[in-house]
């Protein structure tokens, strides 16, 4: 057998299929953004992903020489790591899907931060503005890693403190700078045999992802997962640059300022600076003033009286949260959704930006239940017909229709953007429990006039409703 | 070779296509495509691939291997998971 690695030709080959992973990639992310074209996307992207893979199998910057191991090391470490996270992938419940975005992150920036080790560990020689490009993609790499599993362990309720205060701030950005002052001396000395420095480099940038990451609240989970999507996302551009690999700068650039327009976009439908949600914390122990008990007490209703209710209003408006989510309630919501618009019952779902631990968290619950896209609300169209529907089920949600984010008071949540749900006839919060929402904060809402409250747990609770409609 | 002002001229219009491709997106697609390029940065695999098949030590063969088996998690999950999510969306649209 001829050595295929030393076909002269080969380089250009490899290239060519990088240029057509590029086509994909960017055909794919563009098909993926809009909703009509969204299902072929993944496949084009997927399909780009394939051949990028199976052609770097002869990738001639490895070398002329691949000893057999090396090939069989890496088949089996894509067996593993494919098979279990495809596995796991499959296996997952919908309501997981932010923490397993956030683990395949953290897998791709940790992967980003292995090539850097390999790169500037090995003996071969690199330029300054490689070792720089090197180092870089080292720290956004490592950080994202560590920071993205923090966020996996939040979200999977593994970790549950949200470690704050002024200290560890300065701890960090001590370590930060640490972090900085090595990788400049890395790129300074021009070589990179100095062992002990690199392993502390590489394990102070770890920590600093992990001390970025423990302070921020689940709240803001979505923004800090994004961000480090994105983050992840340079750090694969810059090692591109590092092994001279078009298909890596390409994709990890797109992804890194789509991804940081996205961060944009999440954080402002929060009403909170990026600044804020890294540096601020929040949804940690600022709230745990009481606002509650200026207007009447707690009013709970049992389900039949929620069924009738619901069943003699003419416009009903749902906002789904949370709890809907942890509850797995999507399917017997439209169930008795369906059962109401039989009696003629207008129905909408109402969707606040950032209701649930993602953006559109909620629009891709309902869409598992197979509610259709018109049912649906976003924050504006909401507060506009909110006036004129005499019921609101407030099912999960906390947070996003707490009124106090409209006062004038001292609030984490403070001029977040909220459904104005107390604007409605009668509200009807379906809660577990007293407990307030991530952000810590009490929420007047349920203390209103117009409240009532069902305590029950979201799927159980309308599942009962349903029945004593059917009843009635 | 892709070097110096090369390099920057594909970061700069690189970068710019990625704003342009998420700039008007609806917001009930921001987690399929936060998902969607959370797969396409596991195009990290192809780097992961070559830098193992370059290492001859046993530090370099062991962090490869790690390298490669967290890229692969990474292009693997992503890109079931963004395929479910995608899935619900055809189903619901059909309808």
């Amino acid at each position: 057998m001829g050595n295929i690695l030393a076909w002269p030709y080969l380089g250009t080959v490899i290239n060519a299929s990088y240029f057509v992973t590029a086509y994909l990639f960017i055909m794919g992310l563009k098909r993926m953004s809009s909703p009509k074209t969204a299902r072929g996307g993944i496949l084009w992207a997927g399909a780009g992903m394939l051949v990028a893979t199976l052609f770097s199998f002869v990738n001639p910057a490895m070398g002329q020489h691949v000893p057999a191991v090396n090939y069989v090391l890496m088949i089996i470490a894509m067996a593993v790591g494919g098979g279990l996270a495809w596995y796991s992938g499959r296996r997952v419940a919908m309501t997981s899907m932010p923490q397993m975005i956030a683990l395949y992150n953290g897998m791709g920036g940790g992967a980003a931060a292995c090539i850097a080790a390999v790169e500037l560990f090995g003996a071969e020689h690199h330029q300054r503005s490689v070792l720089a490009l090197a180092v870089l993609g080292a720290i956004i790499g490592a950080v994202s890693f560590s920071g993205s599993l923090i966020a996996f362990g939040k979200l999977q309720g593994l970790i549950r403190k949200s470690l704050r205060s002024k200290v560890l701030q300065i701890v960090n950005l001590l370590i930060f700078i640490a972090v900085v002052a090595m990788a400049i001396s890395v790129v300074v000395a021009g070589n990179s045999d100095n062992m002990p420095l690199l392993t502390a480099f590489f394990l102070a940038a770890l920590v600093v992802g992990i001390l970025t990451t423990l302070p921020i609240g689940g709240a803001d989970m979505p923004v800090v997962i994004s961000l480090y999507n994105a983050l992840t996302g340079l750090a694969v551009a810059f090692e591109g640059f590092v092994l001279q690999n078009a298909a890596m700068i390409i994709a990890g650039t797109v992804v890194g300022a789509a991804g940081g327009m996205l961060t944009q976009l999440m954080a402002k439908s929060m009403n909170r600076p990026l600044t804020n949600v890294l540096f601020a914390g929040f949804g940690a122990d600022e709230g745990a003033q009481a606002v509650g008990g200026e207007g009447g007490a707690l009013k709970p209703i049992d389900v039949t009286d929620a069924a009738v209710m619901m069943a003699f209003a003419n416009k009903v408006i749902i906002v789904p949260g949370y709890g809907m989510a942890v509850a797995q309630a999507q399917h017997k919501v439209w169930e008795l959704v369906q059962m109401l618009m039989d009696r003629d019952v207008t129905v909408k779902f109402a969707i606040h930006p950032v209701a649930g631990r993602m953006p559109g968290h909620m629009n891709v619950l309902l869409a598992e239940a197979e509610v259709p896209y018109e049912k649906l609300m976003d924050r504006h169209e909401t507060n506009n017909e909110l006036d004129r529907a005499d019921c609101v089920i407030v099912l999960g949600a906390n947070d996003v229709v707490n009124p106090v984010a409209r006062k004038d008071v001292a609030s984490p949540i403070k001029g977040m953007p909220i459904l104005d749900v107390d604007k409605a006839g009668t509200v009807m919060v379906i809660k577990r429990s007293l407990n307030p929402g991530f952000a810590g904060v009490d929420n007047e809402l349920f203390y209103m006039d117009n409240t009532a409250m069902v305590f029950g747990d979201g799927k159980k609770t309308i599942q009962a409703i349903t029945e004593a409609m059917k009843a009635s | 070779m892709i070097e110096g002002f090369t390099a920057l001229y594909i970061f700069m219009l690189a970068a710019f296509t990625g704003y342009e491709i998420i700039a008007r997106v609806p917001s009930i697609l921001h987690t399929p495509l936060m998902s969607g390029s959370n797969f396409i940065h596991g195009i990290v695999l192809v780097g992961a691939m070559v830098a193992l098949g370059q290492a001859h030590s046993p530090f370099g063969l062991a962090v490869g291997f790690i390298g490669v088996l967290l890229a692969a998690g990474n292009a693997a999950g992503g890109y079931v998971v963004t395929e479910r999510m995608l899935e619900m969306f055809k189903s619901s649209k059909e309808d």
